[in-house]
């Protein structure tokens, strides 16, 4: 009695060369899919599989003969017959620069372990453009209980603004302002998040891979000294508040909840969580000591 | 919906349909991440209608708002479906195929023209055509409601005027079709499926039913136990206030806040001879309590599973050790049940749920294997090579149809108990807003920068004809109880509409105003509409 389960339309394969192996994928796939599918690790700052690709990080980029420039393998979709390069000189040149322009600007300490070693791998050396190279450095933002910015880690990915907007949340709290190296995230003229449109869903900490945006939680018990990551498990579960179900993965560390994240490839949520679900977790650890 | 209580589609079919009506509910703040799956639907193209009393922020993200007056759901209904008919939108291979009683509705929306719905619902008659003609020619079309549908003394009857709608046009038991109402809690679907209703066992099985009861009388050792539907909520109070229910038991429920006519249900509560509440916190409710059970928090210190909107059921998984004392539900219902002569021994969670799915057909196939596997599995799910189910009553377009035939209901409009007079001329209405849950019990404990307190809002006119100003702390009173409030001035409201939540009890009991008018079928109170008058406290000078 299985009932019918929308598929969508049935979809071709193409063909594609990677570093002068073959492969199939299926039409509307992406450069990356393919890479990923032959086990090629592609680097990536500003890519999540929830989210529409901007392009603006150029680390994912590789060579496609018969095009004049990189393209980034992130969005660009494969066509028929292409023959494309994940590791010649050009792009390892280029992804080590993006690389060494942001390490040199951006406090990326807090990056994943992936991150620095893409960082390794391409020999970045960020202190090569010396010590008085311009920097993002500027203090913390703390205007409210549930979550800090700390844009001296901000790479501009652009991932909170798109999952602001209309990849996710859709309340378009914050945008890019300004141009060149004085771009940053913010705010409608810069107000703090009690005077914005952010309704804390929290989302945009959910997609940041730089540590800038961060539970309060996180921040107060880094600046303690008491966040281990190596104390802390992670349960999935259900939130507790609407019927919608959306599935939560609760970090615990000495039995309190430390952060919640949702995961990316769950139907309910595509990693995507609301104020309550994200936040609203604190009436479990009111606990009398 | 006839026979199976669970919403009949998948959430991702919102992205996919071409029409969703938003009927009564405020997802975007109540179901934020349904709304998600909803707002991709809108940009891939589908047209959204908002139909509720207030200008919500679901409402600002619809092509068509229907301002409805409160209560006059089925006014419109009956009228879109009249208007549904005689444009010959109506799907009349699929009605006569896998529906009953279309002639009596028929004859019971005629009594529905534009001009009537306009008087009763306040929504001109333009816009209802408009509204109609497109549903009846959309292709795929959903109806999603909450409890601006349910909260009435007449819910039943309003859900039955929607899901009319959608079996006139052939609207459910397709792909990107379907009648959903969005739960308010993470498990109010899966306490209906377990049978904590009535008159049913778990798997929606008719407590009723000779064969059925036999069947787990035997799987439980031959026990005995009552074949007679129960009581609903609002009968036991009825009960109770009769004398003739005189213990309750109550497990993580609320009603000392959470009821209508918040003073009769404290009265009847403290009158009891014996209430025993088990829950994770000293509740306004557990105050009143003869004995109190502490008990695990079931989403993060216990193991088992909840059932979402979409019928997907899910794991909850032990995250945290509890405080001391507090156990879990089911080993304190096991060691009450020692306590009264049965030795139920102290199975896990997987073992009672794999109790349930053997007595359980719909739930058959959900090993915990399973549910950890696929990320749940939405019922029915019979065994366990089904993959669930991702939208039901698509028999209904099997020739012949398999199964019963759905039946089409005529429902007649009956406005709110509360009538609006001269001494009550305002419509009180009552919600939720985003960062807060139900009675505030929970979402009270973390600091939300958008929580601002209760607030009576109501629309500019209103505060200009009344000469209050925004803040400014008024009397609010209904015929059974009076509260002070401040008052905000809302522009989104329409003149003669105030609203109110129920999320800070403790600053403003908005349930002493509200009336326990309660739906006979379905039990639910009338917490949408009651009828209230605002003075001023200070004595006006002239």
């Amino acid at each position: 009695m299985a009932e019918t389960v929308f598929m969508g339309l049935p979809k071709r394969l193409v063909g594609v060369t990677i570093d002068g192996r073959d492969i199939e994928v299926v039409e509307g796939s992406t450069i990356l899919d393919a890479c990923r599918r032959l086990q090629v690790d592609t680097p990536t700052l500003c890519q999540l599989d929830n989210l529409t690709p901007v392009n603006v990080c150029r680390v994912c980029v590789v060579e496609l003969e018969g095009s004049r420039v990189l393209v980034p393998a992130c969005s660009r979709k494969v066509e028929a017959g292409m023959k494309i390069a994940t590791d010649s000189e050009r792009v390892r040149h280029s992804r080590r620069l993006v690389l060494e322009l942001l390490a040199s600007s951006v406090d990326m300490s807090l990056c994943s372990p992936q991150v620095h070693g893409w960082l390794a791998r391409y020999g970045a050396t960020p202190s090569r453009f010396g010590t008085d190279a311009a920097t993002v450095a500027q203090p913390v933002k703390i205007d409210n209980d549930l979550y800090v910015r700390d844009y001296s880690r901000c790479i501009l990915c652009y991932k909170c603004v798109e999952a602001c907007g209309v990849d996710a949340q859709n309340t378009f709290a914050i945008g890019v302002a300004g141009r060149g190296f004085d771009a940053h995230i913010s705010t409608e003229f810069d107000v703090g998040l009690p005077e914005s449109a952010c309704v804390y869903c929290g989302n945009c900490i959910g997609v940041c891979p730089t540590g800038a945006l961060m539970f309060k939680s996180e921040h107060d018990m880094r600046t303690a000294g008491t966040w281990n990551e190596s104390r802390q498990s992670v349960t999935e579960t259900v939130c507790p508040y609407c019927g919608v179900g959306c599935v939560l993965e609760l970090h615990v560390q000495d039995n309190s909840i430390v952060k919640v994240t949702s995961p990316m490839d769950h139907s309910v949520t595509a990693g995507h969580l609301c104020v309550k679900g994200r936040f609203g977790f604190q009436f479990v650890q009111r606990r009398r000591s | 919906m006839f026979g199976a209580g669970g919403g009949t589609s998948s959430y991702r079919e919102a992205e996919d349909t071409d029409m969703i009506i938003l009927w009564g509910s405020n997802a975007r703040e109540t179901h934020p991440i349904f709304f998600h799956h909803l707002l991709r639907g809108v940009r891939n193209g589908a047209r959204l209608i908002a139909v509720d009393p207030r200008r919500t922020s679901s409402a600002e993200w619809a092509d068509v708002w229907l301002g409805i007056d409160v209560g006059s759901d089925i006014a419109l209904a009956n009228a879109m479906a009249r208007e549904i008919i005689h444009s010959g939108l109506a799907d009349e291979e699929f009605i006569k195929r896998a529906t009953t009683g279309y002639e009596e509705f028929a004859r019971c929306v005629e009594a529905y023209p534009l001009e009537r719905a306009e008087a009763e619902t306040g929504v001109p008659a333009a816009a209802i055509k408009e509204v109609a003609l497109e549903y009846g020619r959309a292709k795929r079309g959903m109806i999603c409601w909450t409890l601006g549908i349910t909260e009435h003394h007449n819910a039943v009857d309003n859900v039955l005027a929607l899901i009319n709608l959608a079996l006139l046009t052939g609207k459910v038991g397709r792909y990107g079709c379907g009648l959903n109402p969005l739960r308010g809690q993470n498990n109010v679907q899966g306490g209906g499926d377990m049978g904590a209703i009535p008159a049913r066992l778990p798997g929606f099985q008719d407590l009723e039913n000779d064969e059925i009861h036999a069947k787990f009388a035997n799987a439980w050792g031959g026990a005995e136990f009552p074949n007679k539907k129960g009581r609903h909520l609002s009968e036991m109070f009825e009960a109770m206030d009769r004398g003739e229910l005189g213990s309750v038991y109550i497990v993580g429920e609320n009603p000392a806040r959470s009821e209508a006519d918040q003073t009769r249900a404290v009265r009847l509560l403290s009158g009891l001879d014996h209430l025993v509440v088990q829950d994770i916190f000293l509740t306004q409710t557990a105050e009143l309590a003869h004995v109190v059970l502490p008990a695990a928090a079931g989403w993060a210190e216990s193991e088992g599973t909840v059932t979402n909107s979409e019928r997907r059921v899910q794991r909850v998984r032990r995250a945290l050790e509890p405080p001391a004392g507090a156990r879990d539900d089911i080993d304190i219902i096991c060691d009450l049940a020692q306590r009264l002569g049965f030795d139920w021994g102290q199975p896990t969670a997987e073992q009672v749920w794999d109790e349930c799915r053997a007595l359980s057909p719909m739930h058959a196939g959900m090993a915990y294997r399973r549910l950890e596997e696929l990320g749940g599995l939405q019922w029915p799910c019979p065994d366990e090579s089904h993959p669930g189910t991702q939208f039901l009553h698509a028999r209904l377009w099997k020739d012949p149809v398999e199964g019963p035939r759905a039946p089409l209901h005529a429902v007649e409009h009956d406005p709110p108990v509360d009538r609006l007079t001269e001494e009550f001329p305002i419509r009180l209405t009552t919600g939720r807003r985003l960062d807060s849950f139900n009675t505030g019990v929970q979402t009270g404990q973390y600091t939300s920068p958008l929580r601002k307190g209760e607030a009576l809002l109501i629309a500019p006119e209103d505060g200009k004809r009344l000469g209050v100003e925004d803040g400014e702390r008024v009397k609010a009173s209904s015929r059974r109880g009076s509260v002070e409030v401040d008052v905000g001035i809302e522009p989104s409201l329409r003149p003669g509409l105030a609203f109110m939540t129920l999320h800070f009890p403790d600053e403003v009991s908005t349930n002493v105003l509200t009336i326990d008018a309660t739906d006979p079928k379905s039990g639910t109170a009338e917490f949408k509409a009651s009828a209230i008058r605002i003075d001023k406290l200070s004595p006006v000078t002239s």
